[in-house]
């Protein structure tokens, strides 16, 4: 016990000293882990013990990210992304495998080669979801096309560990059997197998679509938080284990159980139960990485490991620009896809550790692999860094360029919310030569507006990093149309702070929201259904007889008296308020001060000038 | 000093290049108000108090305007028909211009020698004017001749507009402080065919 906590002590305590320094230094928090492995390892102050051990369990945090992962992808929008799924990340995985097979044939049996090439496809989940999360980059095009190739290698995993015991050339080492202890399903026939991993499957989406509910609705109703964390743990360890039962990935079975919950309206409690235990086990994921990396083997061995380390980025690098250009991605997009994906991946442990027990690879063959692979994903934070300083650069210079044309087209606007409002607000700026960056939340107005080719960024318009990858940084306008005021308020804040050159516009739901925006100091406040009243309002008067211009002037003139109206109504509600009426009397007294106002208004003055008579007659 | 105010009439002002010269020679200057009718009006909904506020306001009234149709722009018609009220502007009781300076600063396409009678136009610039003439005698406003830019047609080099704005601008500051010759300036034919004639040097 006493061993226990202090191998938990030092890894916390490495974790604590390096995440916050390697931050310090930009360099991200996998790269702090990956540093605190390697300075508590074997070869560093020789601090730990059994690395594979800590690593093997910790695999788990990929697990929960995962699981983390499904919840933030509803079912409809993992359906629009099956494309990028199957097509990019397919076309990734066999053409990496060919690639790296290719070349190994020069020096191993097809068997091996092929073996070495679909474990080197696949690239690091953990390291480039974290990654991609801390910057941000997760709900943009390009990171759900890195998300998408992931999620496809995450998938082929299932069908390469039932390849490579086929591959075997040697002598299969027995040693490890797989499958959990309490059900053997290599024991069953085939078709029985086939109908165990179904039903396994069907499990998850029962239990998730219909028995979460109630179950969860009983434990919140005891209103213990800690029996919701560990119905939440409970989830996420149950499926792990049913699906190693039936012999697919549990990072898999956990991704289906949260895109299942996705809609769920526990979805944030378990998101935020389930999120520090991801995080703690991932980041003591990582230093184990750091702390297995084989120094001696690598003294020994630098020439062939860097000639591998070389050519594994150097031809992933290439197949990921192939597969880029064959899906037209944009070059901005390409670039992320090339450097997010050009390393091995966590699962090549796994998977060598495997081909091992069944006699494909050897120990001699498989050491400097594996070596080359944790030295791959070392390098990965450091291209992510090395891409962030390259686009820096490159947008500044592209500033330059086209600040000559700005007139026409290089205004830069951002509209929060493309809903019904959004859409014609849209419209009239594209028709003005505008083209606004939108930021909506729609999954299917996003696909049709990135079908017309537009900038549009899926997720909740209050993120801070969601704004800065929409341009808040450069853009001079804001166009808020969302309906949630919460949200709009939220997000004006937000702007204030953090961008206060950042002009804003927004659209209002109604008075109140009106008078909270005045309160932040917005100017340009237009209330959403104002107009439209007005002008059925007009359409309706001309049906009464009234005669077209007189109702047009009609409209205009109440109008102007509304506008005129509205701090004095500002006032009183702000009086209100802070004499603490209720929000329905409110309401009443609202309306009551409209309508006495509104008779107040001498429509008479309209057209004078039109109506009187000589006085001098 | 007088006090001025120019209501001015675009209605596609970034299309136009002597206007706008113009427009900037006189914004900014001290006592002088620029009133952009399009600009606060691009629905044409006058609001009748505030033009008739600033009118009183101030003791010279000068419309800036291209020339469109031998006339001015369709909002000055619709200025005039709302804000030359009964009772304010003319009639027994409508004495509010009273007394203050008008006059039209315009651009026209065609040159002086068109607007002749026997040009291609047949009538000069003032003749047309007669509308606004009359306006000006019911409503006991003091008349002077255009300042106009003529034969912008044929599109004038940029040294030509700066000097027209220029000369704008002298006209402007004259008026405000009272160094126009005035019964010099109502027998030109244009307020800027003798510029130099008709200011007074301090």
């Amino acid at each position: 016990m006493e061993h226990f906590l202090l191998q938990l002590f030092i890894f916390l305590a490495a974790a604590t000293i390096a995440v916050p320094a390697a931050k310090k230094l930009g360099l991200g928090s996998v790269l702090g882990y990956l540093i605190a492995g390697i300075v508590i390892g074997p070869y560093g102050l020789s601090l730990i013990g059994d690395i594979k051990e800590v690593m093997h369990f910790t695999e788990f945090g990929v697990v929960m990210m995962l699981f983390l992962v499904g919840l933030e992808l509803k079912p409809s929008l993992l359906w629009q992304m099956r494309i990028p799924i199957i097509g990019i990340g397919g076309a990734q995985v066999v053409l990496s495998t060919v690639a790296i097979g290719a070349p190994a044939l020069f020096f191993l049996s097809w068997q091996e080669s092929l073996a070495v090439g679909m474990i080197l496809a696949l690239s690091s989940t953990a390291i480039v979801l974290q990654t991609l999360r801390e910057k941000g980059l997760m709900d943009t095009p390009p990171g759900r096309s890195v998300f998408s190739v992931l999620l496809f290698q995450d998938l082929a995993v299932i069908p390469m560990l039932a390849l490579l015991p086929l591959l075997a050339t040697g002598a299969a080492h027995g040693g490890e059997h797989h499958g959990a202890g309490l059900f053997d399903i290599q024991a069953l026939p085939g078709y029985l197998r086939i109908l165990v991993t179904l039903l396994a499957i069907g499990f998850i989406f029962v239990l998730g679509k219909f028995g979460s509910r109630p179950i969860f609705r009983a434990i919140a109703a005891t209103r213990v938080r800690e029996i919701f964390v560990a119905a939440a743990l409970a989830l996420v360890v149950g499926i792990s284990l049913l699906m190693t039962m039936v012999g697919l990935s549990p990072a898999l079975g956990t991704f289906l159980a949260g895109v299942v919950l996705a809609n769920s309206e526990y979805r944030h409690e378990l998101e935020s139960d389930i999120e520090p235990f991801k995080g703690l086990l991932l980041g003591i994921f990582f230093i184990s990485i750091g702390a297995s990396l084989n120094f001696s083997l690598i003294g020994n061995e630098i020439t062939l490991i860097s000639a591998l380390v070389i050519g594994l980025i150097a031809i992933k690098w290439m197949i990921l620009n192939l597969v880029g250009l064959i899906f037209r991605m944009a070059p901005k997009e390409r670039r992320l896809l090339t450097v997010a994906l050009a390393q091995g991946g966590e699962f090549a442990f796994v998977l060598f550790q495997f081909s091992k027990t069944n006699g494909v690879l050897t120990d001699k063959l498989i050491d400097p692999l594996i070596s080359a692979v944790a030295i791959s994903m070392f390098l990965a934070p450091l291209f992510f860094i090395l891409h962030e300083k390259i686009l820096a650069r490159d947008s500044a210079s592209e500033d330059e360029r086209d600040s000559d044309v700005i007139d026409r087209s290089g205004h830069k606007v951002i509209l929060a919310g493309f809903g019904r409002l959004g859409t014609d607000l849209g419209r009239l700026l594209i028709s003005a030569g505008i083209r606004p960056v939108i930021l909506d939340h729609d999954a299917s107005n996003v696909d049709v507006l990135r079908k017309f080719g537009f900038e549009v960024y899926y997720g909740d318009v209050t993120r801070l990093d969601l704004l800065e990858a929409a341009g808040a940084g450069e853009a001079e306008l804001l166009i808020i149309t969302i309906g949630n005021v919460a949200k709009a308020r939220a997000l004006v804040r937000l702007c204030q702070k953090h961008y206060p050159r950042l002009q804003i516009a927004v659209s209002a739901a109604d008075r109140a929201a009106i008078y909270e925006f005045m309160d932040l100091g917005v100017t340009v406040i237009k209330r959403e259904t104002f107009d439209s009243a007005l002008a059925l309002g007009c359409d309706v008067l001309q049906l009464l007889g009234m005669p077209t211009y007189e109702a047009h002037r009609l409209m205009r003139l109440f109008r102007r008296k509304d506008e005129e109206m509205l701090p004095e109504l500002h006032r009183i509600f702000k009086s209100d308020r802070d004499n603490y009426v209720s929000m329905y009397q409110k309401h009443n007294a609202d309306l009551e001060e409209l309508m006495r106002m509104d008779t107040n208004v001498d429509m008479e003055e309209i057209d004078r000038a039109w109506t009187a008579g000589n006085p001098e007659e | 000093m007088k006090k001025i105010l120019i209501l001015f009439a675009h209605p596609a002002i970034s299309r136009s290049t002597m206007n706008r010269a113009m427009k900037e020679a006189v914004t900014g200057l001290d006592g002088v108000k620029v009133h952009d009718l399009y600009r606060r009006y691009p629905d044409f909904y006058i609001d009748v108090e505030y033009e008739q506020r600033l009118c009183e306001e101030h003791d010279v009234i000068i419309f800036q305007h291209p020339f469109y149709w031998y006339s001015t722009p369709s909002i000055i018609k619709e200025w005039l028909d709302l804000v030359l009220q009964h009772g304010w502007a003319y009639g027994s009781e409508g004495r509010a211009l009273e007394g203050k300076c008008y006059c039209h600063a315009l651009t026209a396409g065609g040159d002086d020698t068109t607007y002749r009678s026997r040009g291609a136009n047949l009538f000069t610039i003032d003749e047309l004017l007669a509308p606004f003439r009359a306006t000006a005698n019911l409503c006991r406003l003091r008349w002077l001749p255009p300042f106009a830019v003529l034969g912008i047609h044929r599109g004038l080099p940029d040294e030509l507009i700066r000097s027209h704005a220029r000369d704008y601008h002298s006209l402007v500051t004259a008026l405000r402080d009272e160094q126009l010759d005035l019964a010099a300036a109502t027998n030109s034919a244009y307020l800027n065919s003798n510029l130099a004639g008709v200011i007074r040097q301090p």
